[in-house]
């Protein structure tokens, strides 16, 4: 199917029945019980999922296969909404060329940042990126005021008048798909299950799914070989007579695309812009999300920005007298104690639970938790065929 | 002139601070060979252990005074100082006053173990893993670090002020001839900067002098000869690691007065220490002192108003700037040793 193989297409009909059905499956839980705040099929937080999906795809492309680990993404995220937001205030409120324009903004500030840093490796590029993000924050925040709204950041406001299709009474003028706006929501109601179908969701789900696509393209390629070759061994490479600088250069130029993309769709979804996503916590919060879920792996970056998305909304929200009531069924004394044991991890601590869930990967499952997935199915497998697997071994190879 | 004094004055604490973290990354990083994103981390604890003396040496009952009584006519109840009690009045305040100064006398000990722990625990698992994965480990220490301090501590910043025998300002220009006023210099920054300067000297003197100090340097030129020599190098590298971790947290306690510390700064700094390292060489100890005072000074230079009003936001990005700029044009940094991190 699109020229990939039968278990790529596989993966790809999975991701596509996840990201089609996700209001089903995030909401598995009946509208006003007590698991009803485990419910993540709000069409907010399903954006985020998937806009931070693609974020983290691209950023995998980059840091998975060259090695290349780049600690000023979110750089390209900023600068990406912000070409969005200006193609939405001069020119049309319409979301598709704001998201063009935003991806082709963001490949020429790669193109840029990845050709100056890309001369130095391991940890002079890490810092190299780093420098360059700081740089480009410091500067949306204070000096390019007039063109990023510095502190307060930009807003379509009802001053603004694009070219085609603004708002004719004056109101403030809503992001659309050729009329349809981004917040229309369908509410379909089974039961007491409520589900929401959100338009500017499904928007951000479709590139989600071409994102992946072409990183599924890119991972098969000739040009994805080249890739992990410069992540092996760069030096046999060169006595090869390759250039891996052209190789790493397009990767990087592609997964800054890829945050540009993220960045115009956060922009869609939600037209605003501030220069906060661009600081270098930011870009710190990528390299957890692919790392959490496997760099490397092309269903990994996905898994990981969902882990930390769904923690970041949905763990931060429990509080004390929730855990209470979770508990309230234990001996009084020994139900203060484990409430008092668990509450540092929820609530406002989720992000030491990230923290110490991010180093218990990187100690222990280097391929994230794809790979731990992996290994779990293993130990099933071995057990359900460990008759069938001696007789093969038995056979000699060749 | 004044201005210009007075910027390299303003540049000189802050770059102590950068020198004092930088110093400690590259020790980490020569002998061990390691990049410990978690440094920041240890300066943000040693800046709490000050905010932890203060708290214990702070720390009252009530006592029923009988002799005043409250606006219902009750006998009035007064908070006292166990200091207090147990060394007099006046001694008990000036040692509460002193408090920041004390806690280096419990900060040193505190980062030691927690460096020892660090390195033991975790780092030592990681030496033969690449550099990304040193990387990404320590950063997910550090996080953890600062959200176990904001548990604790909360997330607004701590004020803990200097003794009141350093909270005036020196007349700098006094002492120059210029006119009253023109140059005023906080004492505390003064006693910062003499202070990193004093522990750097110290630095510098135990592994220049002293026959361990001659051990490590051997080691971080050749581990494995030192080794064959029969040498336990592991050991003193380990209590290299703790020595570094008391130089951040020392670095740490001194600045608490000068910004209140809070669960953030130990990233900020970081991510500017790695600057500096980086401009300074990887792995040379001189020049990670060097850049870190001057990067300190530029950086104050780049926010004088004349060069703000001449280049808009310079003062923002100058640091960022100049590492791009060395590292492209001197890419072993100012004072790099050759085949250090160079793939």
């Amino acid at each position: 199917m699109f020229g990939l193989t039968r278990k790529d297409s596989k993966l790809m009909l999975i991701v596509f029945g996840l990201v089609m059905l996700a209001p089903f499956i995030l909401n598995p839980f009946p509208e006003g019980s007590a698991m009803a705040q485990f419910n993540a099929g709000y069409p907010d937080l399903m954006q985020r999922f998937v806009i931070f999906g693609i974020f983290a795809v691209g950023f995998n492309l980059l840091f998975g296969l060259t090695g290349y680990l780049s600690f000023g993404h979110a750089a390209f995220l900023g600068i990406g909404s912000y070409a969005a937001i200006w193609s939405m205030k001069l020119v049309t409120l319409n979301v598709i060329p704001g998201i063009l324009v935003s991806i082709v903004v963001a490949g020429a500030f790669a193109l840029v940042v990845g050709f100056v840093s890309l001369r130095r490796s391991g940890i002079y590029f890490s810092i190299l990126t780093l420098a360059f993000a700081q740089m480009m924050f410091a500067m949306a925040y204070s000096v390019l005021t007039p063109i990023t709204g510095g502190e307060t950041g930009l807003q379509i406001k009802n001053t603004d008048t694009p070219l085609f299709g603004g708002p004719a009474d004056g109101g403030i003028g809503r992001a659309n798909l050729f009329g349809a706006e981004m917040g229309n929501s369908y509410e379909l109601s089974l039961g007491n299950h409520l589900f929401t179908f959100n338009l500017g969701y499904y928007i951000a789900g479709v590139f989600l799914l071409i994102a992946f696509y072409v990183s599924i393209r890119i991972f098969r390629s000739p040009f994805g070989i080249m890739l992990r070759a410069v992540k092996s061994n760069q030096q046999r490479m060169n006595y090869t007579g390759l250039t891996p600088k052209r190789y790493t250069l397009s990767a990087f130029v592609i997964s800054g695309m890829y945050a540009g993309l993220a960045g115009g769709l956060m922009v869609a979804m939600d037209t605003q812009v501030g220069p906060e996503r661009m600081f270098w916590t930011a870009s710190g919060e990528v390299v957890i999300m692919t790392i959490l879920g496997g760099a490397g792996t092309l269903m990994g970056p996905v898994l990981g920005a969902g882990v930390i998305k769904y923690m970041e909304n949905i763990i931060s929200k429990i509080n004390k007298d929730i855990l209470h009531e979770w508990f309230a069924f234990m001996p009084d004394g020994f139900e203060d104690v484990i409430v008092a044991l668990v509450y540092p991890f929820i609530g406002k601590g989720w992000h030491l639970t990230m923290g110490i869930l991010f180093m218990m990967v990187v100690i222990f499952l280097p391929g994230g938790l794809v790979e731990g997935g992996q290994r779990i199915a293993k130990l099933f497998r071995r057990n359900k065929t460990s008759d069938t697997q001696d007789a093969t071994s038995r056979t000699p190879a060749e | 002139m004044d201005q210009i004094i007075v910027q390299v004055l303003n540049g000189l604490d802050k770059g102590s601070a950068y020198a004092l973290i930088a110093l400690g990354l590259t020790i980490i990083f020569g002998t061990l060979g390691v990049v410990n994103f978690a440094h920041g981390a240890l300066f943000m604890m040693g800046a709490f252990c000050a905010v932890i003396t203060s708290k214990i040496l702070s720390v009252s009952h009530q006592v029923v005074d009988p002799t005043r009584s409250d606006f219902l006519g009750n006998p009035m109840q007064v908070d006292t100082f166990y200091v207090q009690d147990w060394f007099g009045m006046a001694a008990g305040q000036t040692i509460m006053d002193w408090a920041v100064p004390i806690a280096i006398l419990f900060a040193i000990p505190v980062m030691i173990f927690v460096g020892f722990a660090m390195e033991r625990g975790l780092i030592k698992h990681f030496y033969k893993r690449p550099h990304a994965d040193q990387i990404l480990v320590t950063f997910g220490l550090a996080l953890v670090i600062g959200e176990i301090i904001k548990y604790f501590f909360g997330a607004n910043p701590i004020q803990t002020p200097a003794p009141p025998a350093f909270t005036g300002s020196l007349d700098f220009g006094m002492i120059l001839g210029y006119e009253a006023q023109t140059i005023m210099y906080p004492y505390w920054r003064l006693v910062y900067f003499f202070f990193s300067a004093f522990i750097i000297a110290g630095v510098f003197a135990f592994l220049q002098f002293t026959t361990f100090g001659m051990v490590v340097r051997a080691g971080m030129a050749d581990r494995e000869t030192v080794g064959l020599l029969g040498i336990d190098i592991d050991k003193r590298f380990t209590f290299m690691f703790g020595l570094a971790a008391a130089v951040a947290g020392v670095a740490g306690v001194m600045y608490a007065p000068i910004v209140a510390p809070n669960y953030f700064m130990g990233m900020d700094f970081l991510v500017l220490s790695f600057v500096v390292v980086v401009v300074g060489g990887m792995g040379s100890l001189p020049g990670a002192v060097a850049a870190g005072f001057l990067l300190g000074v530029l950086e104050s230079f780049a926010s004088m108003p004349a060069v703000i009003d001449l280049l808009p936001g310079i003062n923002q990005i100058i640091i960022y700037l100049v590492a791009i700029i060395i590292l492209l044009t001197r890419p072993r940094g100012l004072m790099g040793r050759k085949g250090v991190m160079e793939e």
